[in-house]
């Protein structure tokens, strides 16, 4: 670690949001470098006499908007009156979502594909953190493609979606489920898309999965597993998975 | 006749988000910048919060709570101050000069008076960031949720924010000197 790629992470860092292994790099660099060092002391200074900075809210605010908040329930109580059907309609309807939805979690097994949602979240989430999106950056399929072999023990597909409005940025090897695979990231607008592949035997349906705000669609086909993952809304991933599956 | 399910929303509402109102005054007042303005955007935000409560899934209350009363601001201030967004993305850039920061013992020595009003001269966005982050202790990911912003950008914003902010002390002090 040097000091410029410090100076970079140096905030992320005061802030504890950086993984461990880079968190351990810039330990180490502050310990031997008194510039970097003094820039972090700097910054702690800041943060520490920003800290005291909170505006209290007069005492009677409390009071004022308590009595706000009631009288809008009261105007609202009457219409409620009215919808006492819909929500016997809407009960029954919730029932009968409850009971599918347990019956269809009988037959499957979450456990494993929750834990490895969340490892594809944690990676998706150290490459927009640590400035390290992409091994090979590169929107040419022809020069990522290539970059992959020798460097993994089968080949990715890799395509190209600029006219679709993804264009790729590059690729990018990680590990997940205990073995390398290949990561291709994709942008749509200012949102990055991870898509994960790695070879798998068995065919799965696709499956989406939500955590800690991001969305995840899962698929096994062909003999390729994917995992896609983004903080883009629910219906351009959608889009974005049909397009990596044509 | 009181509707059983109408008070318990109101039951709920009081128990899950009345309690951050120190949080939404706090960040109302750092983004208006005025005692009167903010109270009345918590007000108008407490009543916006309470009719899409419905929407509300549980969990961190706060951070929902805040979201209401940032786009409460936002919308308050484009009607009534709209030169608060003049700031181009331009103008932003700018504050990348590599003007040297001060050092610790300046902003040690620098009153919380002075550095408020160097926090209030900083554009909004880079003030909600410092806010948020260092008054509320929300994570990158929670600002970034709020603010609808990348991850990637929270931690570029905050980084420029500090620096803008240092270098906004170091100017007030030399003026005072």
């Amino acid at each position: 670690m040097d000091c410029e790629s410090t100076r970079d992470l140096i905030n992320a860092y005061a802030d504890r949001e950086l993984d461990l292994v880079k968190s351990l790099e810039i330990e180490g660099h502050l310990s031997g470098c008194p510039v970097c060092s003094e820039r972090y002391a700097n910054l702690q200074t800041l943060r520490g006499a920003v800290g005291v900075l909170y505006h209290k809210p007069p005492a009677n605010l409390q009071k004022r908007i308590t009595t706000a908040v009631r009288k809008a329930s009261n105007g609202e109580t009457r219409s409620y009156l009215i919808s006492w059907r819909m929500i016997s309609i809407a009960a029954s309807a919730v029932v009968i979502v409850i009971l599918s939805w347990s019956i269809f979690s009988l037959f499957s097994s979450p456990a494993s594909s929750e834990l490895l949602a969340r490892e594809v979240v944690a990676s998706h989430v150290r490459s927009l953190m640590a400035n390290h999106l992409a091994d090979v950056p590169s929107s040419d399929q022809h020069t990522v493609k290539p970059w992959f072999s020798g460097k993994l023990d089968f080949s990715p597909p890799v395509k190209d979606l600029a006219n679709e409005g993804f264009p790729l940025v590059g690729g990018r090897l990680d590990y997940l489920d205990n073995r390398p695979v290949a990561a291709l990231v994709y942008q749509r607008r200012q949102h990055y898309i991870n898509c994960f592949a790695w070879p798998s035997e068995t065919d799965q349906a696709e499956k989406e999965f939500s955590q800690q705000g991001y969305d995840l669609i899962h698929w096994t086909r062909a003999g390729m597993s994917y995992w896609i993952v983004s903080d883009l809304n629910k219906n351009e991933l959608r889009e974005f998975a049909e397009l990596v599956q044509k | 006749m009181e509707s059983v399910q109408e008070r318990s929303k109101l039951e709920r509402f009081e128990e899950s988000i009345l309690p951050h109102l120190a949080a939404a005054y706090n960040l109302a007042r750092w983004l208006t910048r005025d005692d009167r303005d903010a109270e009345d955007v918590v007000q108008e935000a407490y009543l916006r919060a309470f009719r899409f409560f419905g929407g509300f899934r549980g969990g961190d209350g706060r951070a929902w709570l805040l979201t209401i009363v940032r786009n409460t601001c936002y919308t308050w201030l484009q009607q009534n101050r709209s030169r608060e967004f003049a700031a181009s993305d331009d103008e932003m850039e700018q504050v990348e000069s590599d003007a040297p920061s001060p050092e610790a013992r300046l902003i040690v020595t620098a009153d919380s008076k002075l550095l408020a009003r160097a926090l209030e001269e900083l554009p909004i966005e880079f003030r909600e960031a410092i806010v948020l982050r260092e008054l509320e202790g929300l994570s990158y990911k929670e600002i970034a949720d709020l603010a609808e912003i990348p991850l990637g950008t929270v931690m570029s914003r905050l980084a420029r924010a500090r620096k803008r902010l240092q270098q906004l002390v170091a100017g007030l002090m030399a003026g005072e000197a």
